[in-house]
This record gives C-alpha cells, structure tokens and sequence, in this order.
C-alpha cells in the first residue's frame, strides 16, 4: 500500500496524465476522422444504382476488406517506418492517428454497412417513389435509421480503438501505457502500481463508453 | 455450396490482387537523389538542429519522470554541436528515437542527424553517413546479481536466452560468440530491462555505457564479462548530406581541441565504477 | 520482394507457424472459457452471475497489451511463475479474447428465448440438462457468424506476441523488416500472410451471415 502511494506521488501522476491525454488526443481525432470515412467508405460500398457505382462499390469493398483483416499493428508499422520510405514525412502521432483511421474507418465501414443493410428496404422505395433522388432518401430516411441502429456497434469499435491506442507504444508514442513504462522503468518497484493504474483509467473510459452502448442496445430494441 | 465457392474464388483473387499489386509498387519504389546540402542549409536557415536521441537512456539520454527534461551526455553533446555548426543562438530541438526507428526516422527527414549511441558498422553505412566516432562503447552482459552467467562462455549453451534490442548490433556480436545461445529482441531499452528482471532472459547484451546506466538504476543487476566487440559510436546523417557531415566532423574536431567534450564525458562517465573515460573517448 | 521472401523464408515459415499454433490454442481457451461465462452470465443465482459479469466487464475494458504484460512481466516479477513471451501471450489473447466471446454467446442464450428452458424444464430435464440439450445447441448455431468475427479479430490480435518476444509472425517479420532495411516489403509479406488466414474465414463468415439472414 505504501508503494502504491509512493508510485502515485504527484510527479509520477502528473507524468501519467501527460500520457493520458496523448491517449485521449489520439482517440479522439482518430474517432472523429474514422468515423467520416467510415461513413462514406460504408455509404459507397453499399451503393450500388449503376455502373459507375457498383465499380466504385467494388473497389472500396476490396480495400475495405484487406484493411480490416490485417491486425492493427502490421498497420501501425507500416505507417510509421513505410510510410517515410515513400517520401511521406510523419512523426509518431501522425504515424499513430494515420494507422488509426486507416484500421478502424475500414471497420466502421462494415458497421455502418450492416447498419444500412438491417434498414428495411421498401423504405428505400418508398422515398423514392415519392420523388426523392437518391442521395436525398438515403441522407433523410435511411441514414437516421441505420445510425440509430448501429450507434452501440459504433461505440463499441471505439472503446476497441481506444484500447488500441496502447499499440503505439511500439513507435513510441508517448501516451498513457508508454510513460507509465518508463515510471516504472526508472524505479522497478512502481511496476505493479503502474500496471493497476493503467489498467483503471482505461476501464474507467472504456467501462462507462461500452456501458453507455449496452443501455442504447437495450433501449432501441424495443 | 455454390456460393460458398464464389466467397472463396473472390478471396483468393483478392489475395492474387494484392500481391501483384505490391510487388509493382515494390519495384517502382526507387527514392529520388536530395540535393546534398539540404539538411545543412536547413539547419542554417532555420538556426535549428533537430537531433534524433534517446529517451529511455540512463547517462546518454533519458527523460527523467521527476523533472521531465532530457539529460545525458548525448544531449549535451547534441546542444554542444548545434552551437558550435549554427551559432551561439541556435535553438537545438529532439525528438526520440529506439534503435529500432533511428534509421527510417532519418530518412523521414523528421531528423538533421541522429546522436543515439549508434555504432558505426558497414551495413548501416550502406542506408547512412556517419560522423567520426565520438565514443568508444563495446558490447556488453548485464546480468541478475545472482545469475550465474560470468561471461559470453557460459551463455554458448543450448537453453540459455539473450536480450537484445531489434536493430542493435549485439545480436551479430552474440550470434558469433555464443551461437548456441536464443536470441530473443525487444523493441527499446526499457522492455529489454524488464524482460531480464522479469527472468525473460539470462543476460541483457548491448553497449557498456547503456548497461552501466541500467545497472545504476537496478541495484540487482551487474556488468559481467568485460566487452566482447568494440562499438564506436557516430553520429548519423541521411546518406549524402554531405554538407551537413562535413559541418559535424568540423564542430567534433573543435569541441575536442577546446576541451569542452572532454569535460562533458568526465560529468557524465567521470564517477561511474569500472568504466574508464580515457578507454571511451576518441 | 520475391527474393525477400525465399531469403527469409524460413523466418517468415516460423512466425507464420507460431502465429497459426497461438491462434489455435488461444481459440480453444477463449471459447471453453467465454461459453463458461456466458453460461455463468445466465443463471438464476445472482451471486455467480455477478462474478461472470465482473469478469466480463474487466477484460473487455482494459487494453490486451495491458493483459499481456501482466503475464509477462508482472507475474514472473513477482511470483516464481515463468511464462515465456509466447506462452504468456497466449494466454493474455485467450483471457482476452473469451471476454467478447461471453459477450457473444450471452447475447445468443439470451435469444433462444425463456420459452424453452420453460418447455424442457417442464418435461423433467434439470437446469444443466436444459442448458446443455435444449438452449446451448441453439444458442451457437445463432451466434455461429459473430463467434466467427471474433475469431477472426482473435488471429489478427495474435499479433501482440510481437511485444513480448513470441516468434509470431509480426515478430519475424519487423525482425526481417530491422535486419534487411526493406521496410515495406517485409510488412507486405506479413500481411499478405495474415490475409491468407483472416481474409478466407471473414468472407466464409460474411457468407454464413447472408444464407442465416
């Protein structure tokens, strides 16, 4: 118990929160990017009215698909050390927001999909038929619809993001699990304390963001 | 069944896709010749060095949690050099780097030079240009105090496990000297350090100056063995910037005839046992 | 590339093996593990199912780095417990891991309805004969595509033996990538690797989606 006070002195605390909000910083501009591209990534591949569409609705699948079957990390590296080979200039932030939003906009790509695909489709028609053009039924009938339907599924792809951001401590990004690395590191003793409060400030985020999503899960089914 | 079949067709040409696809990429990607005084006349312009140094580095180069500062002898080497190539009013900026991210950082361009205890060897001559030495280093073995591991002789057997960290030059050095041994790598200092108080490994093989460090902080660790290869260390820059090469060797010549980079390895090295500054200078 | 890979090949061979053999054992674990939880999640007492929901909770909020290395530094630090990186990634993925797939095979006892538990009660079985005959059989047929994307988030989360020394195959291939300086041929390599076991499942499981719907 001691140690723990010890490990929790103002300075160590102070140097914790630094990390954290690297951890917040990262998540959410890579919340608010992925979930753009998300959208229009989602949006596109599931369009398919004419030609030009459903080729464009092909390709975004392919990479959508390659994207969201690779593990974050192989996608971290790559932009971090291939991107530079490339002659593309980037720090470990950018590196880390880059290969965020890459991963998670080709997973909230499927969700926003799926949540278009669970909107019955004679609404569609519907809209349609009464003289809508096509973006027009999708952006004020179907859309509010489908987001309604897949806002747990959203949040809980971000509380996975959130949680992922601790990859990046590869590249050093200095957010919330690598400056506790380097607390314990400079005083061995601190390694448990750190490990337990790292652990509690990302359940505290994580929990209340995935509890949120179970109580709307719950509410919009009935 | 049939769709099943199409599910599997598309994946497979989806995979095929893919690989030709990077394989172009691969072969068109050739990196366009820089101009070779950019860098240098960068650092004029903007009378600022960027140096590449480490953060998780006890006497070269650590970000210290109490005062949250660098400090180290690489980076008062660092702004040392930044006065001495750009004048007394130059500002003298760092970013971290791992050994394993110190090469394609610089590459980046993120970097004017990197000064993380890089050992000049002819492989990475063949990706960056090096200064000329500035320390003497050899690789070294930390050890638990109660390990029973003394030198490089007891590691060359079936079952033992080295540290190492990804892209430093002990794994050459143990794979020559103790080939029986495994290697396993990590990706900085400090996950190497845990690794080994964690009982993950026998011995912690890199740079006697880092491990003197590490073995300063953990009073249960210690340097056994003496070095097993000489490792000196340059400071790199991207590979022809020669300018900029030229500028460094010039303000390494004049830091070592004033005196002031003798005093700066006597601040940092001066008190530390069995390590001997003159051995370490160049 | 080509000549990356037959250079390599054995390295590539190993970490792809080591990859396929985490994912494996990790899978049986999560899934023994999460269906006990889930089980636990859904009985009457509300003592245990408290427990499975703290456990369920805990795991699926905390980063799996954070797991593993609890297991991997942590414990060897302080107890005489020694886990070798892949072991102790392992079992970091399948503790992981079995959280979201209580998760999942919760949500597919739940849908089976009351009903039949009702009906199988009725007809003399006991709870666990309920559970295992009548509500479990029809609980994973629903749950089938879900569990599949669980697995499939299982094989690419694998990757985090990389952080601990696991031999997989992003462990090999960043070893590859630091040793030969051919940066983004060897992370290609890699994920050309991943893809050949993630890319099959997901499209089988996105076929199964569509044929159940």
């Amino acid at each position: 118990m001691q140690n723990l006070a010890n490990a929790l002195s103002w300075t160590n605390l102070h140097f914790l929160l630094q990390g954290f909000w690297v951890t917040i910083e990262v998540s959410v501009i890579s919340i608010i990017l992925s979930f753009i591209f998300g959208l229009i990534l989602g949006v596109l591949r599931y369009t398919r009215v004419d030609e030009t569409t459903t080729v464009i609705s092909r390709v975004v699948g392919v990479i959508v698909d390659i994207l969201r079957n690779l593990p974050l990390l192989l996608i971290i590296f790559f932009s971090y050390f291939g991107l530079p080979v490339m002659g593309i200039r980037v720090d470990a932030f950018q590196a880390s927001v880059i290969a965020m939003v890459v991963f998670e906009s080709a997973m909230i790509a499927e969700v926003v999909r799926s949540g278009i695909n669970s909107v019955d489709p004679g609404q569609m028609e519907g809209a349609r038929s009464n003289g809508m053009t096509y973006v027009q039924a999708m952006v004020h009938v179907v859309m509010p619809q489908a987001l309604t339907r897949m806002i747990p599924a959203l949040l809980s792809q971000f509380v996975s993001l959130i949680k992922d951001t601790s990859l990046a401590t590869i590249i050093v990004l200095p957010e919330l699990l690598y400056h506790a690395e380097i607390i314990y590191n400079q005083n061995t003793n601190y390694m448990i304390p750190m490990y337990l409060t790292v652990a509690v400030m990302y359940f505290i985020i994580c929990f209340v963001l995935s509890t949120f999503a179970n109580y709307l899960s719950k509410r919009i089914k009935y | 069944m049939k769709n099943a079949r199409r599910f599997f067709k598309r994946a497979a040409a989806l995979l095929l896709l893919l690989v030709s696809g990077t394989a172009l990429a691969a072969c068109g990607n050739t990196s366009a010749s820089s101009n070779p005084d950019r860098v240098y006349d960068h650092v004029i312009q903007s009378k600022t060095v960027t140096w590449g140094v480490k953060y998780d580095t006890t006497l070269f180069g650590l970000k210290s949690v109490k005062t949250n500062k660098l400090e180290g002898f690489e980076i008062d080497l660092a702004r040392l050099l930044t006065k001495t190539i750009a004048g007394k009013d130059a500002k003298t900026k760092f970013i971290e780097v791992t050994p394993q991210t110190k090469i394609p950082q610089l590459k980046n361009n993120n970097l004017d030079a990197v000064l993380a205890c890089m050992t000049i060897t002819p492989e990475r001559r063949k990706s960056v240009d090096f200064s000329t030495p500035y320390f003497k280093a050899g690789t070294s073995l930390l050890t638990k105090t109660t390990s029973s591991v003394k030198s490089v002789k007891d590691l060359n057997k079936k079952g033992k496990v080295v540290i190492i960290c990804k892209g430093t030059t002990a794994a050459d050095d143990i794979a020559k000297q103790a080939p029986k041994a495994k290697i396993r790598a990590y990706n900085d200092y400090g996950s190497c350090t845990n690794a080994l108080l964690a009982g993950q490994g026998d011995a912690f093989a890199t740079d006697n100056g880092i491990l003197a460090g590490i073995a300063a902080q953990h009073k249960n660790l210690h340097l056994v063995g003496g070095t097993i290869a000489v490792e000196p260390y340059g400071i790199a820059v991207e590979k022809g910037q020669t300018k900029m090469l030229n500028a460094i060797n010039k303000a390494l010549k004049t830091v070592k005839a004033d005196g002031s980079y003798d005093k700066l390895v006597r601040k940092w090295f001066g008190s530390i046992n069995g390590f001997s500054v003159k051995e370490a200078e160049y | 590339m080509f000549n990356l890979l037959s250079e390599n090949w054995s390295t590539f061979l190993l970490g792809f093996w080591n990859t396929i053999l985490c994912s494996v054992i990790a899978l049986f674990f999560s899934l023994v593990i999460g269906s006990g939880f889930a089980i636990l999640e859904t009985v009457p007492s509300k003592f245990w199912r408290g427990v499975a929901k703290v456990y369920v909770e805990i795991f699926r909020n905390i980063p799996l780095l954070v797991v593993t290395m609890v297991f991997y530094l942590v414990l060897p630090t302080y107890t005489p417990l020694k886990l070798t990186g892949f072991q102790a990634g392992t079992i970091g993925l399948s503790i992981y891991s079995s959280a979201f797939i209580a998760e999942t095979v919760r949500s597919g006892i739940n849908s089976v309805g009351e009903g039949q538990m009702e009906g199988a009660r009725s007809n003399g079985m006991t709870y666990w004969q309920a559970m295992r005959y009548v509500i479990l059989p029809q609980a994973f047929k629903i749950v089938i595509p879900a569990l599949g994307n669980q697995f499939v988030n299982l094989i690419k989360n694998s990757s985090i033996l990389a952080f601990v020394a696991g031999f997989d195959l992003m462990y090999q291939g960043d070893i590859v990538a630091s040793n030969t300086f051919q940066t983004i041929p060897s992370y290609v390599l890699v994920g050309i690797f991943y893809l050949i076991l993630t890319l099959p499942m997901s499209y089988y499981m996105q076929y199964l989606e569509k044929k159940t719907a």
